[in-house]
């Protein structure tokens, strides 16, 4: 009762605490977003990592079909895709639609020069070397048919070094920007501290009247980690609140930039945890800031 | 009752509040402790309630001594002492009403217990038709007797008053003295601070007057001699 009249008498202390504890809830609600913008980065990045296995134009499609049922059987594989020599001829011609000088050499050439491929994607990244291992030099003792190694190339070494390179800059920023996002964080707090702070120095003597007149630390501190908690309940809210408009105008602005992330459509299926996370920030902020600020005024 | 043991206090820049204080107060004793700016009439105040520590002597309080109380008793301590200030001290934001029943809720007091005290110590303060008002209300005698009501609430065994009358006219200054005086006769020691001369005189009570931080002088029924 005395926290919340307190907060409410505040006028302008209250206000301006609750407006820095709003920018310092604003930050780590933007950590939440960039935290998982960087993972959905990240995992479509991986997405795009595939085994590509090239036959040869001889290479009939039984054998191909009996390598494609070995690797499925694979633990570590996730899918395989057969695209056939036709297949691979039309969708070449469709990339080069517009490159009459590549479809005229193609014309030329008479006859089909694409082989067959299998796009085998792995449960996890890290279980390509052993599919690739697998597969061996010529496919092993499974891609060997009456003329000979049916395998033309595989493409995983070509793109591997370019994968592990963008996996490595996108694990670093996301290091990198986790923990600029938490040295503002930790900034925030401390200025968020020093307002309360201030709001209870305003207090001063009344709490130097509790302690005259004989209340104990509890009875004095009460109010005020009420009144903290107060402040951050009403800081979470205008953060939630804030970040709808917020989160919508950047989706319509940025999803060009974000390959597929939509901020707003994020922010409302992840409202729960937004809640709880904010709230739960601003009520531990406040009492946390309310208690050691007092702590000051109660020593002998 | 209270017995200042050799107690000396020194601050961080040097100079020395208190200087080998040895002063013992009865039961029921009202006393003036007199002095120039500077004396330590007020770090004596800050001494008796646990404001402040000695750096070297004791305390005590009824045998106990008080700078070796765990701080989480220290409010006890502090419930039997009530405290009058200069400047008031009264909450802005309580009235005349609050701020008395404010002393009675820190100690745990329950509101019947307080909605029975509150007016009987308003209307001993002559204040009953003011409970409603606002400190910023009040004039500064008004105050002062809200001070003192709050002081007495809880019926503590010693009041300490720390020049209460430096910010009061005469008139204002005759009332709040009288109240003191019947407050002491009720039984409550009355420990008092003051720089005017009329006040101490006019008591015929013991006085301690005080220079550079040691008792210099300590009359049974003395008068203000500087």
């Amino acid at each position: 009762m005395g926290g919340s009249k307190n907060f409410l008498r505040g006028g302008a202390v209250s206000f301006a605490t609750v407006l820095i504890m709003t920018v310092t809830l604003s930050i780590l609600s933007f950590l939440i977003f960039v935290s998982a913008l960087l993972t959905h980065t990240l995992t479509s990045i991986q997405d795009k990592v595939d085994i590509n296995v090239y036959f040869v134009t001889t290479a009939n499609e039984e054998d191909i079909f009996a390598l494609r049922d070995q690797i499925q059987l694979l633990p570590e594989v996730a899918s395989v895709v057969y695209t056939s020599r036709d297949d691979a001829f039309l969708s070449f011609q469709e990339r080069h639609k517009d490159d009459q000088l590549t479809l005229q050499a193609l014309e030329e050439l008479g006859e089909n020069p694409l082989g067959a491929s299998l796009a085998v994607k792995a449960k996890t990244p890290e279980q390509y070397e052993s599919i690739v291992n697998f597969l061996g030099k010529d496919g092993g003792e499974y891609a060997q048919s009456e003329q000979g190694g049916i395998i033309d190339r595989v493409n995983y070494y070509q793109n591997k070094t370019v994968i592990e390179r963008l996996t490595k800059a996108i694990r670093a920023t996301e290091r990198t920007g986790i923990i600029v996002m938490i040295l503002f964080s930790i900034a925030s707090i401390i200025i968020s501290f020093a307002t309360v702070r201030l709001a209870i120095y305003t207090s001063k003597d009344e709490i130097g009247v509790m302690r005259l007149v004989g209340a104990n630390n509890m009875y004095i501190r009460g109010p005020f980690i009420i009144t903290g908690v107060i402040a951050g309940i009403v800081a979470g809210i205008i953060t939630l609140i804030l970040f709808y408009p917020a989160s919508w105008y950047a989706s319509t602005q940025i999803k060009s930039w974000l390959d597929g992330f939509n901020v707003f459509n994020y922010y409302l299926k992840s409202f729960p945890l937004f809640f709880v996370s904010i709230i739960g920030a601003g009520i531990v902020l406040g009492a946390v800031s309310s208690y050691f600020a007092v702590r000051k005024y109660l020593k002998v | 009752m209270i017995y200042f043991d050799d107690v000396s206090k020194e601050f961080r820049d040097g100079s020395s509040g208190l200087r080998n204080v040895t002063l013992s107060i009865s039961p029921k004793e009202f006393i003036s402790v007199v002095g120039h700016s500077g004396a330590g009439k007020t770090t004596l105040i800050k001494m008796l309630l646990a404001e402040d520590k000695p750096t070297s002597g004791s305390v005590f309080y009824q045998s106990v001594d008080i700078h070796s109380l765990p701080r989480n008793a220290l409010h006890h301590y502090r419930r039997k002492i009530g405290t009058v200030f200069q400047d008031f001290r009264l909450i802005p934001n309580k009235t005349a009403y609050e701020n008395i029943a404010f002393a009675m809720e820190a100690a745990g007091r329950d509101d019947d217990e307080i909605a029975s005290d509150v007016p009987y110590i308003l209307e001993l303060v002559d204040l009953k038709d003011k409970a409603a008002h606002f400190p910023h209300q009040l004039s500064g005698g008004e105050q002062q007797r809200v001070a003192i009501g709050r002081a007495i609430i809880n019926q503590p065994d010693v009041i300490v008053a720390d020049e209460p009358t430096g910010n009061l006219d005469p008139l204002n200054t005759y009332d709040v003295i009288e109240i003191l005086k019947k407050i002491n006769q009720l039984g409550t020691t009355v420990i008092i601070t003051t720089h005017n001369k009329g006040v101490v005189d006019a008591m015929g009570k013991r006085v301690v007057t005080m220079e550079k931080g040691r008792v210099i002088r300590d009359d049974p029924n003395g008068s203000y001699i500087l």
